[in-house]
């Protein structure tokens, strides 16, 4: 499954059925809180196996489904690229 | 060393609570030495329960007869191993493993839960009567939100049925609570529970500092400082003082030394509505706000929610950070909160 896919399915289970365009800001339309912020980030460390950072923590990376994915991008490219630095 | 303080005892039933074994037909008799033990406990703030190998309708039946069932939350009365009602227990009263007690006088009973959780603190049944002495069983002190900590929890075990049956988004749920967060300047009646709630606090605690009662009666009564405490009710009771705030005031810049709200509201959605507050008496008081952090192993929700409600981190070293605000603009609040500021009550 594709990363928006999941983190869609995520949230309309925690919506309960819900639909979120890709684009729709979930902070500002108020569909979440902080306590929400907590359980999505841990959601997100487990389903793609990343380790978020203080640095990671800005709300413009979890405001959309977008900024979402392309955080968890960044990071599972940048574990990609230690493992082939490594390698050298 | 330090004795872990114990938040909760979690009972066995057969030859334990009472004498006898039910499913085997006996005429069980309650053991009324315990059941003085579970009473001393309850009044001091520990929270009891049951892990118990029997048919649940038939031991709470028992327990109903013998006037006792109104001290246990989340009773575990079933086949399952006792390991795994410890660990259903811990997560619903929302506390530690490492805050548990267990009493069974089955020995193999014991070595399960240790084999599993070697946190728990295993009792048998000839030391029943040690526990009142014991100094993981001595709060440091009782405060009157300690002395109804079991009725607090009962009415939250009404909540969270009423969640679960609730169809619809979680923050409709919210709503239909009726919350009302009320934030007042602290008084010295309320600083036994300040110290407490520093003590037991650690998911949403922004330094992990403790004061003593002293330096929390210097700073309710020094210009300098500004000590507040929040207070949260809804439509099915209230859930006692749960938050905590201590700024240090300078003329031109105002520091949050402490930031704190109970793990008990934490499913609330309530965690950042005192940032908010804060937030704003700055704006209106025309200062700077600055935020200490201290990284723990526990409280990166609290950092998250610095974060994501406009703070900035402005210097890091060794763990310890310097947040500021952004205050241009004034915060509002989530829609299924009423904020009430009572500073000057």
């Amino acid at each position: 499954m594709q990363i928006k896919e999941k983190v869609r399915e995520f949230l309309s289970r925690f919506l309960r059925n819900y639909n979120v365009a890709d684009d729709e800001n979930l902070f500002d339309n108020k569909l979440v809180n902080s306590l929400f912020a907590m359980q999505l980030i841990v959601f997100i460390e487990r389903e793609f196996e990343i380790a978020l950072t203080n640095d990671d923590f800005q709300l413009e990376n979890f405001q959309t489904i977008n900024s979402i994915a392309t955080l968890i991008e960044l990071k599972k490219g940048s574990v990609l690229g230690e493992i082939n630095n490594g390698g050298q | 060393m330090v004795v872990n303080k114990i938040k909760c005892v979690v009972w066995d039933l057969d030859n334990t609570l009472w004498s006898g074994t039910l499913v085997e037909g006996d005429n069980v008799t309650i053991n009324k030495n315990v059941v003085e033990v579970i009473k001393k406990l309850d009044e001091r703030g520990i929270l009891h329960s049951i892990s118990s190998k029997n048919e649940y309708h038939d031991a709470m039946n028992k327990l109903i007869e013998f006037n006792v069932a109104e001290y246990f939350l989340f009773p575990q009365i079933n086949w399952e191993p006792k390991s795994t009602a410890i660990s259903t227990i811990a997560k619903s009263i929302n506390i530690g493993i490492d805050s548990i007690a267990f009493v069974d006088d089955s020995m193999f009973e014991r070595e399960e839960v240790k084999f599993y959780f070697k946190e728990v603190l295993c009792i048998g049944v000839d030391d029943i009567s040690q526990m009142l002495v014991m100094d993981g069983f001595m709060p440091r002190f009782i405060t009157e939100d300690s002395k109804n900590r079991r009725l607090l929890y009962k009415e939250d075990m009404v909540r969270k049925h009423a969640e679960e049956v609730f169809q619809g988004a979680k923050e409709i749920f919210l709503a239909t609570l009726n919350m009302v967060f009320i934030i007042t300047k602290a008084k010295e009646e309320d600083l036994r529970r300040v110290e407490e709630l520093t003590i037991r606090t650690h998911q949403l605690n922004s330094t992990g500092t403790i004061y003593s009662y002293d330096e929390l009666r210097n700073m309710i009564h020094s210009e300098n400082y500004l000590v507040l405490i929040a207070q949260l009710n809804d439509k099915y009771g209230s859930y006692g003082k749960i938050g905590i705030c201590v700024i240090e005031k300078n003329s031109d810049s105002w520091y949050i030394r402490l930031l704190l709200m109970s793990c008990r509201v934490a499913s609330r959605g309530v965690g950042a509505v005192m940032i908010n507050f804060v937030i704003n008496l700055a704006i209106q008081s025309n200062v700077k706000l600055f935020a200490d952090f201290v990284q723990s192993e526990r409280n990166r929700i609290m950092y998250i929610t610095y974060k994501f409600n406009g703070f900035c981190e402005v210097s890091s070293t060794s763990g310890k950070i310097l947040f500021e605000a952004d205050i241009r603009e004034p915060k509002s609040y989530m829609d299924y909160v009423i904020v009430c500021d009572q500073l000057n009550v």
